[in-house]
């Protein structure tokens, strides 16, 4: 293909969208507090420091046990919409899908204040469970457009099949459509745990004293000699989220393979 | 190998008695009755949206009834789920389960069947075998073609022994050469096993071909249940005549009936005397049609020999098949042209467009609809 102006465009906007995560390995190793070029050298020493402090391995804590929890609970409730989505006909389903789908769309600052609000008038502790159940909300939409990829992409005539054979809805559930839905399902609980790990608005609101890490990382800006710590987490984050959505994204297609299927979109 | 009553009459192993299905307004079924033999090869021929699936579905168990029962072997089935039926289904897609291999999926019944592992290991391999995939046990399910997934599907749906196995347009997917491969096989298979086929399908043909009894379905209600060769030789309306094979009519009048004798004046033909038998229903004079198949009329090629009934015509179109060729012919004092079908035998040419010919007819051949 020859390079046109367009070809230019498109590369120059993927630079300039990317170049500044570029950035953050970069001072991550260079060995100054100053995030400034020119670059003074290389070290590991930022990286070294994230392990001498507590405070951050406390963030940390709270952080994975939020995505882990938030990944089981949206993978299950997605699970169970997006079944009822493609396998049943109900009054008002788009309705209903439409509603379940909305906080993909929805400001989360606002949905951060609601929860909030919510919290208060009720006179509850906000909590890392406040924030479980705010990340749940955010990621049942993500976890319901994969897996209802997967269940269309799922012959019905195989369920009655195992019916059929002898087997009862609930063991056609065990032995069928899991294993077919599977990848589905790894893919779903990857990226809610990304999606989770990654949210800075609702934990925000919603952390109390018990900052996650996106929430530590954003306090410790104010410390200018901290700099160079946060660009070796966000380093460390943005690796992980990126290994993360790829090995999601493999999964799915090898679902999409396994049932012998072509590749209809996806979120990568 | 059929079993008999006392009657000597083969039992019946499915009744359906009064069988109706509505979908909201929709009616889906209409006052279905009939009893399907042991051991019998039976077809449910229709066109697509006739009913015949949702009654397939309705015997598997996957559909409810609204009114009617369904007894299978003699027992009701009404709130028998359909894991607990003796009966399994071939899907229109096979259903084989990708993830599994061809052994898994041919053994997937039998996984609560009380039997040692060796015996379940033995039953796979045999039912395998019956199929002709004796070599494909380990084989990945998705990497199949669509006749051996075809035939994955029979051995799993037939190694439980059902007391009936309903085949749901087994052969749909496949191409016409493995169409016909797979009559002739499912038909060895069924008197191998001696398990009654219900069979659904929408091609004439292929009920034709294979079923010991043919009910021929319109909007949800059983407009004829026969034999192959009754259904074609004597359809018993004009709409089963057109849906099984090829039917030319010709506009007659019927000018007298009598308890065995109809006079009618066929256009094209003329005269004729008609077997009340001739006539499905009652005869009755006026309007009428007669219904004739397209080897009725037989060209005469050398029209030295004379006929008693001879009509002439022309040629107004030649369609070549190879071993048949088919003809529109334009018949003197007829509106339409009818089809008429010759075998391309040695020695005889194809007659080409515009010719005139002689032909013969029978009067048996005919069909009378008022």
């Amino acid at each position: 293909m020859k390079a046109g102006p367009l070809t230019l465009f498109a590369l120059l906007y993927l630079l300039v969208l990317y170049a500044p995560i570029m950035l953050l390995p970069i001072f991550a190793f260079n060995d100054g507090t100053v995030i400034a070029f020119p670059l003074r050298g290389f070290t590991t020493e930022w990286f070294g420091l994230l392990l001498e402090t507590p405070a951050l391995h406390q963030a940390t804590r709270n952080s994975l046990v939020i995505a882990v929890s938030v990944a089981v609970l949206a993978t299950c409730l997605g699970l169970f919409a997006a079944r009822a989505a493609t396998r049943y006909r109900f009054p008002a389903k788009t309705g209903i899908l439409a509603f379940i789908m909305l906080p993909l769309v929805l400001p989360e600052v606002i949905v951060a204040i609601s929860l909030l609000v919510v919290l208060m008038q009720l006179g509850l502790d906000s909590g890392n469970w406040s924030i479980i159940a705010g990340h749940t909300l955010l990621c049942i939409p993500f976890s319901i457009a994969i897996l209802q990829g997967s269940f269309s992409n799922m012959d019905q005539s195989l369920e009655e099949a195992a019916i059929d054979l002898g087997e009862t809805p609930l063991s056609t559930f065990r032995l069928v459509t899991l294993p077919l839905v599977a990848p589905g399902i790894v893919a779903s609980l990857l990226i809610c745990f990304t999606i989770s790990l990654d949210e800075f608005i609702i934990a925000f609101f919603l952390s109390g004293n018990a900052p996650t890490l996106p929430v530590y990382l954003w306090g410790q800006l104010r410390f200018p000699a901290r700099l160079p710590m946060v660009m070796a987490l966000g380093t460390i984050l943005v690796v992980l989220s990126i290994a993360l959505l790829v090995i999601a994204e493999t999964f799915r297609r090898r679902g999409l393979r396994r049932a012998g299927l072509k590749d209809s979109g996806g979120f990568l | 190998m059929r079993d008999t009553s006392d009657t000597g009459r083969p039992q019946a192993i499915v009744t359906l008695q009064d069988v109706e299905k509505y979908y909201g307004e929709y009616h889906a079924l209409r006052g279905i009755s009939a009893e399907i033999r042991q051991g019998e090869f039976f077809s449910l021929l229709g066109p697509s949206g006739c009913g015949k699936t949702t009654l397939l579905r309705a015997i598997a168990g996957f559909e409810d009834i609204s009114s009617g029962t369904i007894r299978l072997d003699g027992r009701d089935m009404e709130g028998v789920a359909p894991n607990r039926r003796p009966t399994n289904l071939v899907f229109q897609s096979y259903a084989i389960f990708p993830h599994l291999t061809v052994s898994q999926n041919v053994g997937f019944g039998l996984r609560k069947a009380k039997m040692s592992p060796e015996d379940k290991r033995r039953a796979v391999g045999e039912a395998l075998e019956m199929v002709g995939l004796g070599d494909f046990g380990a084989r990945a399910a998705h990497a199949l073609s669509g006749g051996q997934r075809q035939r994955v599907a029979l051995a799993r749906a037939l190694i439980l022994k059902p007391r009936v196995l309903l085949l749901d347009e087994p052969l749909s997917a496949l191409d016409k050469k493995m169409r016909q491969v797979m009559q002739v096989e499912l038909i060895k298979l069924q008197r191998e096993v001696g398990i009654t086929f219900i069979l659904v399908t929408h091609d004439q043909e292929e009920a034709l071909v294979m079923s010991d009894r043919i009910a021929v379905m319109f909007e949800g209600g059983i407009a004829q249940l026969d034999d192959p060769e009754t259904l074609y030789r004597r359809p018993a309306s004009r709409r089963v005549a057109e849906f099984i094979g090829m039917m030319n009519f010709l506009p007659a009048q019927v000018t007298g009936t009598g308890p065995e004798r109809i006079e009618a004046e066929v256009a094209g033909l003329g005269r004729v005397t008609l077997d009340a038998g001739q006539c499905p229903g009652e005869a009755r004079p006026g309007a009428a049609a007669v219904g004739l198949r397209p080897e009725s009329l037989t060209i005469l090629f050398d029209s030295g020999v004379a006929h008693d009934r001879e009509v002439r015509g022309t040629v107004a179109e030649v369609t070549y098949y190879g071993d048949m060729t088919y003809y529109d012919i334009a018949l003197d004092g007829a509106p339409d042209t009818v089809s008429v079908s010759a075998r391309n035998m040695p020695g005889r040419r194809v007659l080409e467009r515009g010719e005139t010919t002689a032909l013969a007819w029978d009067p048996r051949a005919l069909s009378l609809f008022c």
